[in-house]
């Protein structure tokens, strides 16, 4: 059994608050980079520069990529053999997002009721899910998600014989609706399988994964690849102003089912698509 | 590269009309930040008889809702939000005067529709741009409703504020536009 201090997991998720806000991930970086090549529209080019600049600025002086910092959504991979100390868990993750939005400069974007919408002025709660895994350590990932991007999302339940097909249509449409709305080019996660429920943490989880690394099952490796083409043929293009490049990436991740069902859930994300994680 | 055309905040109705969609644009002057809870206000101002905060008259709304500054800086994080949330009650402000948005995303027919009669138009900035946009906005006061936090009515200082015109006044739009250019695949839109 191994002890940790509720303080290392504040000053772990305050540090990553800020370091997923201020620094653009190399692999969407890349992306961007090399999307500036291979782009057929002049504004489009244009645009994808301009996102290169921003992340540079950013970076350079510690300022969010993206005013719309996002509700902080926080995986822990909690080690079996780890003991917490000095106060509960889910307290240290809500005061490290507390800290790390009012010291990292980052905007308060969480209201306290679906209804009477009163900012809480410290970005908390977190969305926090859990995973108790083997091992004595903590994975902390945080990733904050705005929701130009969350709002074009969605969840189908589609019907065992609707087929990957099926599958394919609901992914190409959702993604034709949103247009220019989720900031594009996009970052598509998408979830396939299980539960409602599963399904839509599978594609919350599938946008952790690079931008350049697939699927491991190569059947669905193809998938990504196969949706990705399809997506950039949609001419959406860079801010949705028309171009090749609507997607940075189609990420899949499959669970069992059941005999009766087929959830697929496809949450989109903007091209800053935030994550950053530390092991404690 | 299209030419930049530089224009000045307020906006007058006969640059409104000048204005066609494609065209890249510099903005300079003072525009509005206004967003979601800041407009519900403006509306139930306008439902009980009040005067607004501000004169909407040939003005320029920027859908933002900044992040605060460090110290040292005039603003924090500043890019466009999703205009589309704001069109349930944008016509009325466009029937009072209003002249310009700067978001992103698209916009409903009867915002469009309200654009074409009153004559005003809809800039794009660059979503997700907002360390660099930051830049261009040179003062920032809180006008109305610190209450809201990040969505408290603001009025900016921008100086060449980049920009593209998506929907002008005779309702062209660059997003079909500037689709219809590139697209070879079609979505097959499924009802439920």
């Amino acid at each position: 059994m191994r002890e940790i201090d509720v303080s290392h997991i504040i000053d772990t998720v305050e540090r990553l608050c800020m370091q997923a806000n201020y620094e653009l991930n190399s692999d969407i970086m890349h992306a961007l980079e090399e999307g500036i090549n291979r782009e057929g529209s002049d504004t489009g080019r244009r645009v994808l520069s301009e996102l290169v600049e921003n992340a540079r600025i950013a970076a350079r002086e510690r300022i969010a990529i993206c005013q719309d910092t996002g509700m902080a959504v926080v995986f822990i991979e909690l080690g079996q053999d780890v003991h917490i100390k000095g106060g509960s868990l889910r307290d240290a993750v809500n005061e490290g997002v507390r800290r790390g939005y009012e010291k990292g400069f980052l905007r308060k974007s969480v209201v306290s009721d679906p209804f009477e919408r009163v900012n809480t002025e410290d970005n908390t709660p977190a969305v926090i899910h859990y995973d108790i895994v083997e091992g004595d350590r903590i994975r902390v990932t945080v990733a904050p998600k705005g929701f130009g991007s969350e709002n074009m999302s969605g969840l189908r339940m589609l019907k065992p014989s609707d087929g990957i097909e099926g599958v394919k249509a609901f992914i190409l449409e959702t993604v034709d609706k949103a247009g220019p709305n989720p900031c594009p080019p996009v970052v598509v996660g998408v979830g396939i399988g299980g539960t409602m429920e599963k399904a839509a943490l599978l594609s919350k989880k599938a946008l952790l994964r690079p931008v350049d690394r697939r699927n491991e099952d190569e059947r669905i490796s193809r998938l990504e690849e196969e949706m990705k083409e399809l997506i950039n043929g949609l001419g959406i293009g860079p801010a949705g102003l028309g171009g090749r490049l609507t997607a940075l990436a189609v990420n899949m991740e499959v669970f069992p089912t059941h005999i009766a069902g087929l959830p697929v859930a496809v949450n989109i994300s903007c091209h800053v698509t935030r994550h950053a994680e530390a092991v404690i | 590269m299209d030419k930049t055309i530089s224009i000045n905040a307020p906006l007058r109705n006969d640059m409104v009309r000048q204005l066609k969609s494609g065209d890249h644009v510099e903005i300079n002057g003072v525009v509005y930040a206004v967003r979601d809870a800041a407009h519900k206000r403006l509306i139930e101002m306008l439902d009980k008889g009040e005067e607004l905060p501000f004169d909407i008259k040939d003005q320029i709304i920027y859908y933002v809702g900044p992040c605060p500054a460090r110290p040292g800086h005039v603003i924090g994080s500043a890019g466009p939000t999703t205009s589309g949330r704001m069109d349930v009650y944008t016509p009325r402000l466009i029937e009072l005067g209003l002249a310009g948005m700067i978001g992103k995303g698209l916009r409903s027919d009867e915002v469009v529709e309200a654009m074409r009669k009153f004559g005003a138009v809809y800039f794009g900035a660059v979503g997700g741009a907002g360390a660099l946009l930051s830049k261009c906005i040179v003062s920032e006061e809180i006008a109305a409703f610190p209450e809201l936090g990040p969505e408290a009515l603001r009025k900016l200082v921008v100086r060449n504020f980049p920009a593209v015109v998506i929907i002008d006044s005779e309702g062209r739009d660059l997003y079909s536009s500037g689709r219809r250019r590139f697209q070879h695949v079609f979505a097959q839109n499924r009802k439920m």
